[in-house]
């Protein structure tokens, strides 16, 4: 295959120069503003040593922050998981009144800034607030404890699941679900056996960004939790603790947990991704005789 | 089993897609509903399936008031129409699935047994461990009919069954349709805005427009003897003409046409290109011929007359003809309408 390449005219937009620009100056955006922030985490957590690395990290109050954090996150995603697909399934596949309300409403976390949520639960719990004064009597606290941390985590990642599921629910129609309950089928067993297998791979999808979220939402919750050290500090805040009293290694230490929990997030996100591209569930008896490329894109468009 | 529908009315927010229709269809019988689009064919279908609840009617399967029964206990097989198999599954488990979840418990071999037995009823066996990504259009309408099929519904239900197919497999997959109802004999109403496809299929076609039944009866029947200017026009091609009628004939050019029982005053003329024929000479609609289409079963000439009305006429193969050329349209035979 000699075809000369120098004197072809380049195609549209593709001009050497261009090309070569545009290339260097992505690649320099994502040194400068992704990779090497990153990088100094890792450098900076080891920077004077793995002993002092080990030694932050296994501090009391370090272990508290990612054990409270691991505890909102086990209380938050399942609870915005099973709202999400709640919240889906009725704007999806129900006429009610409202329903383009209800859709507006659902995005609302993520238009409104972290901090208006923290306040806002402020002023519904906290002492001078609506339910204040009787959470008091009842001695519940919410505000300044897991509940209000839990909560105002929810608001945050509220969208994540629905927001995946929607559009593609929206596509998918509602053919499948009538098809099946034609068919004898319950509700429950119509959702497990028929709408769920068609949207796993975008419901772990948003369980994924909804998890990512939720370890790492600092605004709303540093409202809410009151900043006390090893008792309501959840990782991030406990990275800005850190990094206000000078402990830099430390902080560095803590942080590179937390990109840790986010690279691991995102491995498992492009992992999905792949699956969910070959949607089809693959058996070995028909790997052979069919073409299986086809397979997935048909699926989608039948 | 015997379905009855009787005045059942639904509407759709502001829109009253059905009208106060009542059909009566009989054990056995394979009934199309044909109608265009927003006739309110689909939605009668969905309410005898239970897809949709009537706002106000009954609908009677046998002697029993289904009209509150809900889709999952209806035992209706309902034919989608875009199939609606379940991406995830094979063929087989889409097949198998009814039988899966039904109240009636099945052991796995009787699922399993029944299964190929519809696999070989709908002529796919070799097919059970496909998915229905990786089959043909035509084979996944099968698929679906096997899978309505496999819970021995009462009534089958097929919602423009060919739809999304082209025309050679439609032909093909009628006949055998007819074929498969012929051997299971089982009570089929069927959705289409195909009138070659209805009157192909059905024992008995039901025609609707607005919401409303406007005629009823055997292929035959609404074919010779179309009740309205509308069923004239939607069964196939027409020309329409106006005409005066004066002592029971209406003239239409040096044509003299039989109007009995009409009044004096303007009628809507029907003619269908068939009911045509182009002459030198004669009694009938001077006219030019403006241009020739050649197709397999004949000639179609598109001819002007002297008063500027564009006609459609078929003759026969060996018809020499051509453009300018200047005739008479002679008339065999035509429906007449009070103008509406």
């Amino acid at each position: 295959m000699n075809v000369p390449t120098r004197n072809r005219p380049p195609r549209v937009g593709d001009a050497p120069a261009f090309r070569r620009a545009l290339i260097g100056i992505v690649l320099t955006f994502v040194a400068i503003v992704i990779i090497a922030p990153l990088a100094v985490i890792g450098y900076q957590a080891f920077s004077q040593g793995f002993a002092v690395y080990a030694a932050a990290i296994s501090h009391p109050d370090t272990l508290h922050a990612i054990g409270l954090t691991v505890v909102t996150a086990l209380i938050a995603v399942p609870i915005n998981t099973a709202f999400g697909v709640a919240a889906a399934w009725a704007i999806t596949k129900f006429d009610f009144w409202g329903r383009r309300f209800l859709l507006v409403v659902i995005e609302i976390p993520f238009s409104i800034s972290p901090i208006v949520a923290g306040v806002a639960y402020l002023f519904v719990y906290g002492l001078q607030g609506l339910f204040g004064p009787a959470l008091e009597q009842a001695d519940v606290k919410i505000l300044f404890a897991l509940p209000g941390i839990v909560l105002a985590s929810m608001f945050v990642t509220a969208p994540f699941v629905a927001r995946e599921l929607i559009p593609l629910m929206q596509a998918q129609g509602r053919d499948l679900e009538e098809a099946a309950t034609s068919l004898g089928a319950s509700g429950w067993r119509t959702f497990f056996s028929v709408t769920l297998p068609n949207i796993r791979w975008a419901l772990l999808y948003g369980v994924v960004l909804c998890n990512a979220r939720v370890m790492g939402e600092f605004g709303a919750v540093s409202v809410v939790s009151g900043n006390i050290r090893g008792q309501t500090n959840t990782l991030p805040l406990h990275i800005e603790l850190l990094y206000h009293d000078y402990q830099t290694a430390g902080a560095f230490a803590a942080a590179s947990i937390l990109a840790l929990l986010a690279v691991v997030t995102l491995i498992a996100k492009v992992l999905l991704e792949r699956q969910g591209a070959g949607r089809a569930r693959r058996r070995p008896a028909l790997a052979a005789p069919v073409a299986a490329p086809k397979t997935a894109s048909a699926e989608i468009s039948s | 089993m015997k379905i009855r529908l009787d005045n059942v009315v639904k509407t759709f927010e502001t829109f009253r897609a059905v009208h106060g229709v009542s059909l009566e269809i009989e054990s056995g019988e394979l009934v199309a509903l044909l109608g265009p689009s927003g006739s309110g064919k689909t939605t009668i279908l969905r309410m005898v399936a239970g897809l949709e609840y009537a706002d106000a009617g009954h609908i009677y399967f046998g002697d029993e008031d289904a009209t509150d029964i809900p889709v999952r206990d209806r035992g209706v097989g309902f034919v989608f129409q875009h199939y609606a198999l379940f991406p995830h599954m094979t063929v087989a488990e889409n097949i198998a699935f009814g039988m899966k979840v039904s109240k009636v418990r099945r052991d796995k071999t009787a699922i399993d047994a029944r299964v190929t037995e519809l696999l070989r009823l709908v002529q796919l066996e070799g097919l059970a461990e496909r998915f229905p990504g990786q089959i043909s259009g035509g084979q996944r309408q099968r698929v679906a009919l096997a899978r309505a099929l496999a819970v021995d519904p009462k009534v089958l239900l097929l919602d423009e069954p060919f739809g999304a197919l082209d025309a050679n497999v439609r032909r093909d997959l009628r006949r055998w349709l007819r074929e498969i109802h012929q051997e299971l004999g089982i009570t089929t109403l069927f959705v289409t805005h195909d009138q070659e496809e209805a009157l192909d299929l059905a024992d008995r076609v039901v025609i609707l427009d607005k919401g409303q039944i406007v005629q009823q009866g055997t292929p035959e029947e609404v074919c010779r003897n179309p009740a309205s200017a509308f069923v004239m026009n939607f069964l196939g091609d027409t020309n329409r003409f106006t005409a005066a009628v004066s002592d029971g004939v209406a003239r239409l050019g040096e044509a003299r046409i039989p109007a009995p029982g009409f009044d004096d005053g303007p009628v809507e003329i029907f003619l269908r290109p068939s009911d045509l024929g182009w002459s030198s000479s004669g009694a009938g609609i001077p006219a030019t011929v403006a241009r020739v289409i050649d197709r397999p079963a004949g000639r179609r000439i598109l001819a002007l007359t002297t008063t500027g009305e564009a006609v459609e006429l078929d003759v026969a193969p060996e018809t020499q003809v051509s453009a300018r050329e200047q005739g008479i349209i002679t008339i065999e035979r035509a429906r007449v309408y009070a103008t509406g």
